[in-house]
């Protein structure tokens, strides 16, 4: 069988690797660029927050020892102490030098450093957004996918009602509203779900410590997947309708392919891009949601670490939990920009 | 000329909203929006402050929803209906001023961008792209907590968070403005960076500002709220305190359940009535929007 395409393809095989090449190193200069804005966006948030930071009205070291009584001589300690009797441009430098070396000070509430009560708190705020995350990521695409597919039915117009009210609900509205019907019950109906922290008071060991803290999930992680879940419906639906017109799908119809096959092989691996990067894009947002779900159900993570320096307030520890959420952002979206580059070649040929 | 400029505006005002009556979702977000404003206005006609003073609680704590009270007391025996109704008047002046404010710099950068090009643009743009990237909740909590939760540094904190979405759009709206030949020939006649930027450019972006004013005025309501329910805000009775309130004094494991259901629909409504008439307007207004349907 001979097609006008199988003449053509010495041509396309040369072409082939050397484009690939250019390609390549496109992506790579691409990858250094975005790394370089990402190193600025990050020096930007470390200057930000000093000069942020000594924007409080007031003495600093009144301001951190929340208005304890101290003689003159112990504040004037604690200013030295700090390096706050130094010219603004020594602290500013000192500031930077210990950021860098990632020495983000002691928090005046716990009498420890910062570094190491944000990696206590670390592993349960990656439990329980990571847990959210993903599944709110596999119910958006499936949701989106057939919401999508069967545009106008009554399953995609529910899907996009509700994707609507759970985009007006504040998070922590609905956490509240999880915690009582399901938490504390209502009426007759017992709690059924333990709604306060990581583990019981009396935590048993081995397998059942494992589903302690899972019954102890429940909560937090439907209110997290049911606030950030939306959107990834609504993005994945819309980028599948743009496929749905598109010629090659048309021809997979044509060659008499399923619907199903022309869905599943065709049109969703298309669609799945925007959303994907929508995932690292709007990581900002997940982070804001788990900050407002582990205040609520008293969850041990970082959003709770940093509510806790907030209502104090124990500006140590707000500065260092900020920078450290905020740079773990920019991470997020500078790897989305280069993996979206990586994966989608139209993007790399514009 | 000016009647005639007159007429043509009364003819586009005329097929807006002929076009915009046809979104029926967006006419009933109207509606409620216009109850809920006007109630909020005309509400120190009919109570004050005083419904707000734990001291002047006028039923039994913690009370049912029942005839004398429609939706039940707080802890301290205040009518939660008329906190409701006051608190109204925080939620949406902070929501309104805050898009307000957002959506000026917005405006101001975008417009800006994309007339001035060159590193105007390159500096605006690397500015915005860093304001984007922030988490909007948590810069928004530090702000208000280090500039104390006052009315004006909340509706600072969110106008700062939120302002780089729109500046964004405005600048590529101006762009496809800017690209038209009577901007030329506007500046072939003399006219100036203010006069083509305000004479020509913003009328022509004003249709997007208000579709995006108003989608922006649905998620200032539901940052003030998380942030009051937070604890940052030192402020009146909003929808928000209240809800902290409730949750401070334990609402759900007294089973007041009209304690946290009743401020959350408050803010339910209200912000899907503003998103529903911000997304009419935009499928109205959006030319590429109205392209694509």
């Amino acid at each position: 069988m001979t097609t006008p395409l199988e003449s053509a393809e010495p041509a396309v095989q040369a072409a082939g690797p050397a484009e690939e090449r250019s390609a390549g190193r496109g992506t790579l200069r691409y990858a250094a660029a975005k790394a370089g804005g990402a190193l600025f966006s990050i020096a930007m948030v470390i200057v930000g927050t000093f000069f942020v930071f000594r924007l409080l009205p007031g003495d600093p070291v009144r301001n951190l020892a929340q208005g304890r009584n101290m003689t003159p001589a112990q504040l004037d300690l604690e200013r030295h102490r700090l390096g706050l009797d130094k010219p603004l441009v020594d602290q500013f430098f000192d500031f930077v030098g210990k950021t860098l070396r990632l020495d983000l000070g002691t928090s005046y509430e716990y009498k420890r450093p910062v570094l190491d009560l944000i990696g206590e708190r670390f592993g349960p705020t990656l439990l329980l957004a990571g847990t959210g995350l993903v599944i709110a990521v596999s119910l958006g695409i499936w949701q989106g996918t057939r919401a999508g597919w069967q545009r106008g039915s009554g399953f995609d117009r529910f899907s996009t009602g509700t994707s609507l009210v759970l985009w007006s609900v504040p998070t922590f509205w609905l956490g509240l509203l999880l915690m009582m019907v399901f938490g504390v019950g209502i009426g007759p109906i017992p709690g059924l779900l333990p709604f306060r922290g990581i583990e019981s008071v009396d935590a048993p060991d081995g397998f059942a410590y494992v589903l302690d803290v899972a019954a102890h999930m429940v909560l937090p992680c439907l209110t997290l997947v049911a606030v950030v879940y939306a959107q990834y419906l609504l993005v994945m639906r819309s980028s599948l309708l743009e496929e749905v017109g598109q010629d090659y799908v048309t021809v997979a119809r044509a060659k008499g392919l399923r619907d199903d096959e022309v869905r599943r092989r065709h049109a969703v691996p298309n669609a799945l891009l925007p959303t994907v990067t929508l995932v690292f894009m709007r990581i900002g947002f997940v982070v804001g949601g788990a900050v407002t779900v582990e205040t609520i159900y008293t969850w041990p993570g970082l959003g709770q670490l940093f509510y806790e320096a907030v209502r104090v307030p124990d500006f140590t520890l707000m500065q260092g939990t900020f920078m450290l959420i905020t740079v773990a952002v920019i991470i997020m979206n500078t790897l989305a920009d280069v993996v979206y580059h990586l994966l989608d070649p139209r993007v790399r040929s514009a | 000329m000016t009647s005639l400029a007159a007429t043509r505006r009364r003819l586009a005002l005329r097929r807006f909203w002929a076009e915009f009556r046809a979104h029926r979702a967006g006419l009933a977000g109207a509606v409620v929006l216009l109850v809920a404003v006007v109630l909020a206005l005309v509400a120190p006609l009919f109570i004050s402050q005083d419904v707000t003073s734990v001291v002047q609680g006028t039923g039994a704590k913690w009370a049912a929803p029942s005839l004398a009270e429609p939706f039940g007391t707080d802890e301290s025996g205040r009518s939660i209906l008329l906190m409701v109704w006051w608190g109204s008047r925080t939620s949406l002046f902070i929501g309104f001023l805050a898009a307000l404010l957002s959506i000026v710099i917005g405006a101001v950068v975008g417009i800006a961008a994309g007339h001035f090009r060159g590193w105007t643009n390159a500096v605006l743009m690397r500015l915005t792209d860093w304001f984007l990237v922030l988490p909007s909740l948590i810069t928004a909590l530090v702000l208000a907590a280090i500039l104390g939760g006052s009315t004006f540094t909340i509706i600072m904190a969110i106008a700062i968070t939120t302002w780089p979405s729109t500046a964004r759009l405005i600048r590529a709206q101006t762009l496809a403005v800017e690209a038209r030949p009577y901007i030329e020939r506007s500046r072939a006649l003399g006219g100036g960076h203010w006069h083509i930027t305000t004479r020509h450019v913003l009328p022509n972006v004003a249709p997007l500002l208000l579709a995006s004013t108003t989608l922006e005025v649905a998620s200032a309501i539901v940052t003030e709220s998380t942030l009051a329910f937070l604890g940052v805000s030192a402020n009146k009775t909003s929808w928000g305190t209240m809800l902290r309130a409730s949750y401070d004094y334990g609402a759900a494991t007294q089973g007041a359940w009209w304690y946290i259901i009743i401020p959350g629909l408050a803010i339910l409504v209200v912000v899907m009535a503003f998103t529903l008439v911000g997304r009419a307007l935009e499928a109205v207004l959006n030319p590429q929007l109205r392209r694509k349907a």
